[in-house]
């Protein structure tokens, strides 16, 4: 039998997929234009499914740090950050996310999947505890498996069952760290920080917030939904990426809590990985002076939230509960939601398909990200593109 | 509520039982996954429905070694026992 014979059901679900129409996961960008424009298939397509929520990919001052970066440092580091993998854009780095919370402490990480894996895989001992919301992403949930911790999951957005869980741990030893995020990617909602603090203080649980969708999104200075919420001294660890709101690629982890780098010689998925190349540390730094300093890019982020949402709900579209850059649309069923977002490519926006059991509620999903870069325009466009599909889809809005 | 090995599979039997999504009998040999065709979030929602009327929770390493309604039911007694 073959090795790959475990994945049979999940291979007849993607022929039925492809049977529909072009493969929703394999979909081949000829060129990226800009922060808002691609081409598939020889034909310009709107992108609103990219999560690059400031368009900072596509920034002149971001661009310039990447292009003269690699000319004067090379493509590469080719080593890991415990080799010779640190060089002084790195650690720059690093002082300033630090400075940027307010912390004494910063990690950089490769990817933002790997910041959570190295982070909770190093912090989850075999005494202690991970609790998790129910929806985490992956990336929580390998990290937590990684790790020697008891991982419990509390049902999503829920601090009366957190509390019981945590109470069921007991008083034994160990240390008990619970896990939420600050938007999560699937719907757009935000997590209950201000209740979840206040189970935290009762049980003297450990906090760690995953900004990763929240982090240049929410708060009046983008450091997130503890800012916004007004927790940040509740936090003890704020984890984030550098794939959404700075345009790159790579993740962080900033604590106050003393001792925080031994977890740079403890944590495997930063020491055994090669570190990230220079010229993105060159763009993600030039990009956070950009989120530091223009605010009216988180201003017209929420103006074209509001607009995209506002318009789909209007139109009858099942969304997420609240107005976010990231605009679920909820499908009826998988052939339908196939079926859209194929006619929407077609139609020339771009979004992403989100199929059950990744959806939190078994529905399949449109997920659409709406960025700071986007036009009225391309709003309404999208908007109108969504409208004339639905007019051939019934049920759906 | 009676927490012995035989109730708590009762318990398994009937929750599961009492689900729309699922038409085959079930019994302490079915294979949770396999046999009743239900996706990693259905069970996930199965298993924290009983964690709520057993008041425990089950770690997710746990929930890797279980196949049956029966090794479920062995993993809860004993979540139970040292509750």
């Amino acid at each position: 039998m073959s090795i790959l014979a475990k994945f049979s059901g999940l291979a007849e679900a993607r022929e039925s997929l492809l049977r529909a129409g072009r493969d929703p996961f394999h979909v081949v960008f000829e060129q990226v234009l800009s922060a808002t424009e691609g081409i598939v298939d020889g034909r310009k397509v709107l992108l609103f499914g990219t999560n690059n929520y400031l368009g900072l990919s596509h920034d002149p001052d971001c661009l310039s740090a990447a292009a003269e970066t690699a000319r004067s440092q090379g493509t590469g580091t080719t080593g890991s950050r415990i080799a010779n993998g640190t060089h002084a854009l790195h650690h720059a780095l690093e002082a300033e996310l630090a400075a940027f919370f307010g912390r004494r402490s910063c990690m950089v990480f490769t990817t933002g999947y790997q910041a959570n894996l190295g982070i909770l895989s190093a912090l989850g001992g075999k005494d202690d505890y991970l609790l998790i919301d129910a929806d985490s992403h992956s990336s929580i949930y390998d990290g937590s498996r990684l790790s020697q911790a008891q991982v419990v999951r509390f049902r999503h957005n829920d601090p009366d069952d957190l509390y019981r869980r945590l109470r069921r741990t007991g008083d034994g030893p160990g240390s008990r760290l619970v896990v939420v995020e600050g938007i999560y990617s699937m719907l757009g909602d935000v997590a209950p920080l201000a209740e979840i603090v206040e189970v935290k203080r009762r049980t003297g649980a450990l906090l760690l917030v995953d900004e990763a969708h929240s982090f240049g999104v929410l708060g009046e200075h983008g450091r997130g939904l503890a800012e916004a919420v007004g927790v940040e001294q509740e936090v003890d660890f704020i984890v984030g990426t550098f794939s959404k709101s700075l345009g790159s690629v790579g993740g962080y982890c900033v604590s106050d809590i003393p001792g925080f780098d031994i977890l740079r010689v403890a944590s495997r998925a930063y020491m055994f990985t090669a570190s990230a190349p220079p010229a993105v540390i060159a763009s993600t730094r030039a990009a956070l002076a950009r989120l530091a300093a223009a605010p009216e890019l988180r201003r017209r982020l929420w103006a074209n939230a509001t607009r995209f949402y506002g318009a789909l709900e209007r139109a009858g579209f099942r969304l997420g509960p609240r107005i976010s850059p990231i605009v679920a649309v909820r499908m009826p069923d998988v052939a339908t939601a196939v079926g859209f977002w194929n006619a929407l490519l077609r139609a020339g926006v771009y979004v992403n398909l989100t199929l059950p059991p990744a959806t939190p509620d078994d529905q399949p999903l449109l997920r659409c990200s709406v960025i700071a870069s986007h036009s009225e325009a391309q709003v309404d466009a999208a908007v109108a593109c969504f409208l004339s599909v639905a007019a051939e889809w019934r049920g759906v809005a | 509520m009676n927490t012995d090995p035989q109730a708590i599979t009762r318990l398994l039997i009937e929750t599961l039982t009492a689900n729309p999504r699922i038409t085959r009998p079930v019994s302490g040999e079915t294979v949770i996954v396999d046999d009743l065709d239900l996706d990693s979030l259905a069970v996930m929602n199965f298993v924290m429905e009983i964690e709520d009327k057993l008041d425990v929770s089950v770690p997710l390493d746990r929930l890797a070694d279980i196949r049956t309604v029966d090794d479920l039911a062995r993993c809860l007694t004993e979540l139970v026992r040292h509750r």
